[in-house]
């Protein structure tokens, strides 16, 4: 169907008439009867395999169901970081592939989705830290993943209001930057690939809670239960995030997951003074700046595993206690909100998108605390291995089978922090 | 935060303890006779449960000694903590 397309002009014409000529930018749908496939989850991940499986592959019938609403999950909660400099080769390899979509994905969709190229900066504070990642840099390099080695002053001179005084509790002693990484705008990225989906002919379904999943004598999925009635299909794809062992659950599928708060808090807006995107591993501080002006800080999850979508506060002050010693200039900021989502997170740190022991059924998973990043990547090959039912070459590895082959991808012990 | 009770010390606040995840999962008996999927499931499984939650925690800070909670997952809300070895009260018993 045709859908109004984006341009300089269009906006120029629509300012002229007081905004008024805008259209919704997907249909509102009711649930048809049945669907060649049906993913779960209305988020960039589950909206964009929806995108590439209609783009890429000759599935026509379509829809994602969404228990809420368009934007209102994970994608929105998130501190939109995006880089892609992982030490394996499996992660590497995935991520880049995100990374690479990004650098188009605006284009793509035809829709503004702010990917920035800013630069994510890692600091490091100990003698360990220089060791850690300048072994990440060369992997990388080997890998074609742009890493590159500052030091102090070079990393003062990247971003200006970084403190690299000697005599703080942990000082800066030098950094890695990668160039190609940044940020984008959330929200942009579930409505952009909504608005593209639903152009292909995919029904987006909001307000539609998964009940159940319905198996065949031989096992297969065969539909779903939804709060808004019975959808056939034989292939379901879901991509729900922290809770994706309950939708599991549902065709007797158990996950090596485990579901965490996560926190995330913006400060009052500002005007622009930060120029790229700061990770402290070590004292934990993550740090952009939004072009609203508010500065964007994420916190580590919780100790504990919950489902409440809050977080306790001195999980944030942790945070802000380090931000405030790197970045003194903003001890005297106000927070104006914060917030919880929950991640699904897995043994190794990494993700899982895989097909299942249920013919039909698919999975997208376990992206834990660094799932926007991956985005396009992610979703592109979960729709290939929809599609084919086979996992592309690049997700072959990120399967569920690894813990019980002891093949694991541990960033988490690459990183060594709680991601 | 939480405010915790630790069954030897009393209520105290989260930041004394350390949480341990899952309780009740018992290390295999023989490993020499478990499968590869034994083991993952040993090793990785979890119920990640929304609702009704045991699991351990330490009063790292405090006594430093394991014990039991029973937590509802949605809420937060702790509704009985009890000793290594004891079994979880029924949800009767529990202080809600």
């Amino acid at each position: 169907m045709k859908r109004q397309g984006f341009s300089a002009l269009r906006l120029l014409r629509a300012g002229l008439s007081g905004q008024r000529s805008w259209q919704p930018q997907w249909r509102r749908c009711e649930p048809q009867a049945s669907y060649d496939a049906v993913i779960v989850g209305g988020g960039g991940h589950g909206l964009g395999a929806a995108y590439y499986l209609a783009k890429e592959h000759q599935l026509t019938r379509i829809a994602v169901v969404e228990k809420g609403w368009i934007g209102g999950g994970n994608t929105g909660r998130n501190t939109t970081i995006i880089r892609s400099n992982y030490l394996f080769n499996e992660s590497a390899a995935l991520y880049d592939h995100a990374l690479k979509l990004w650098e188009g994905l605006s284009q793509d969709l035809n829709y503004n989705v702010m990917y920035s190229p800013r630069g994510v900066m890692m600091p490091a504070h100990t003698v360990h830290d220089i060791q850690v990642f300048k072994r990440h840099i060369h992997a990388n390099r080997c890998n074609g993943v742009d890493n590159e080695w500052l030091t102090r002053e070079q990393a003062k001179a990247f971003c200006p209001p970084l403190n690299i005084d000697t005599n703080i509790r942990y000082p800066v002693l030098g950094a890695a930057l990668q160039r190609r990484g940044g940020t984008a705008r959330h929200d942009a990225v579930a409505w952009g690939y909504a608005r593209a989906a639903d152009a292909l002919g995919v029904d987006i379904i909001e307000n539609c809670e998964v009940k159940g999943i319905r198996r065949d004598a031989q096992g297969a999925v065969e539909a779903l239960e939804t709060s808004r009635g019975v959808i056939r299909t034989s292939k379901v794809g879901v991509s729900v995030a922290g809770h994706t062992s309950q939708i599991m659950a549902m065709a007797g599928v158990s996950l090596p997951l485990e579901s965490f708060p996560l926190q995330a808090l913006v400060s009052e807006p500002i005007k622009p003074i930060f120029p790229c995107v700061v990770m402290s591993n070590t004292v934990h501080a993550y740090i952009s700046q939004s072009d609203k002006g508010e500065l964007v800080i994420g916190a580590g999850t919780d100790a504990y595993t919950s489902y409440t979508q809050r977080g306790a506060l001195h999980t944030n002050l942790h945070t802000i206690e380090a931000i405030c010693e790197l970045f003194p200039a903003f001890r005297r900021m106000r927070m104006l909100r914060n917030w919880g989502g929950i991640v699904d997170v897995t043994p190794d740190r990494s993700p899982i998108i895989a097909k299942t022991a249920v013919p039909g059924l698919y999975v997208n998973c376990g992206w834990g605390t660094g799932g926007f990043k991956a985005t396009p990547g992610s979703a592109h090959v979960f729709a290939w291995t929809i599609a084919r039912d086979e996992p592309h070459p690049i997700n072959a590895p990120f399967t569920i089978e690894r813990f019980r082959d002891g093949l694991l991808i541990d960033e988490a012990a690459a990183a060594a922090v709680a991601h | 935060m939480l405010l915790i009770h630790c069954p030897y010390c009393g209520d105290r606040p989260e930041l004394e303890f350390s949480y341990g995840g899952q309780a009740h999962i018992a290390r295999p008996t023989e490993p020499q006779t478990l499968t590869d999927e034994q083991w993952a499931s040993y090793l990785y499984l979890r119920t990640n449960t929304r609702g009704i939650h045991a699991e351990r925690w330490r009063h790292i800070r405090g006594c430093a000694r394991f014990f039991n909670a029973l937590r509802d997952t949605t809420n937060d809300r702790i509704l009985a903590t009890y000793r290594v070895g004891e079994q979880p009260p029924a949800a009767a018993e529990t202080r809600a």
